[in-house]
């Protein structure tokens, strides 16, 4: 579709495309805060079993995964810099270590969902039914929020693959970026919302 | 194109941000690992809002952004504020 009407006559308009990202994190800010909402009124309601149950989970993990999302943000933003430098090469670069660093996230997700489903916990396990409701709630929050997170990262790194070939096909350039700079705006929504489900779920035993 | 007050935020100042943030996310997991108890959860909470306005402020670019998107989300971040104060006036005086 690009290919063809891409002529002089192009109609574009940056700003607006900007403040759609911000509407739609508006969105997911709210959907989330929702979340987070219900996990503090289960945990006020479930004190000692919220207590057991975030223990379980594995804080080194927890950590790293931090770390990666943090560089990953740290990187994707640079990308929007090399970009408006006209440094194509560093862009890609940036972009490339972005997605790894997503992929890198998602395996730890993997090896973390795996280790809780072998030991029993997963979403209407026996075991969990025999643990009784507050943990069930727990478990329950962990994987919905972990797994709408984890889905969020799969959607980022499909988009900023779409950013990726772009980028190459010299589509987006140092005067016409946006896409880059909503698909960051986009990844550290998904950094934010890490951010406080890493305390939230990890952290506060 | 027209846009010629766009911000070319430096590799420097991404770099700085990240090491605050990293700084950061390591304090709150000594203090929650220290264990003390009620304050631990008040603190990591506390590093969690710093750490997100900052992401919000440089790698966001709302610092360098127009108003607009300020006023916006800081609406946004009262009205979470609100709903998660009532709910608590609700819940904890039940």
């Amino acid at each position: 579709m690009t290919e063809t009407i891409a002529h002089h006559d192009e109609h574009r308009d940056d700003e607006a495309s900007k403040l759609g990202i911000w509407l739609f994190i508006f969105t997911e800010l709210l959907l989330f805060g929702g979340l987070f909402v219900t996990y503090a009124v289960y945990r006020h309601a479930h004190p000692q079993a919220f207590h057991m149950a975030a223990q379980q989970l594995d804080v080194v993990i927890g950590t790293i995964n931090t770390v990666i999302l943090l560089i990953s943000s740290m990187t994707i933003a640079m990308a929007t810099t090399a970009i408006q430098k006209k440094d194509k090469r560093t862009t890609l670069i940036l972009i490339v270590i972005t997605l790894v660093l997503a992929l890198v996230f998602l395996i730890n997700k993997y090896f973390e969902w795996g280790a809780k489903i072998d030991h029993g916990i997963y979403p209407g396990s026996p075991l969990l039914e025999e643990l009784g409701s507050g943990d069930t709630l727990f478990f329950g929050l962990y994987f919905f929020m972990t797994g709408l997170h984890a889905l969020h990262i799969i959607i980022g790194m499909v988009l900023i693959a779409v950013i990726l070939v772009r980028v190459r096909k010299g589509k987006i350039t140092f005067d016409n970026f946006q896409l880059l700079e909503n698909g960051g705006l986009y990844w550290h929504l998904v950094d934010l919302i890490w951010i406080f489900l890493f305390p939230l779920l990890y952290l506060i035993t | 194109m027209s846009d010629t007050t766009h911000h070319i935020v430096p590799y420097r100042t991404y770099a700085l941000i990240l090491l605050l943030l990293l700084v950061l996310t390591g304090a709150s997991v000594a203090v929650t690992q220290i264990e003390l108890t009620r304050w631990a959860t008040v603190v990591a909470l506390l590093i969690a809002s710093t750490k997100s306005g900052i992401v919000l402020a440089i790698f966001m670019h709302l610092k360098f952004d127009q108003p607009v998107y300020r006023v916006m989300t800081i609406s946004v971040v009262l009205l979470l504020i609100v709903v998660i104060v009532f709910t608590f006036f609700d819940y904890g005086f039940r």
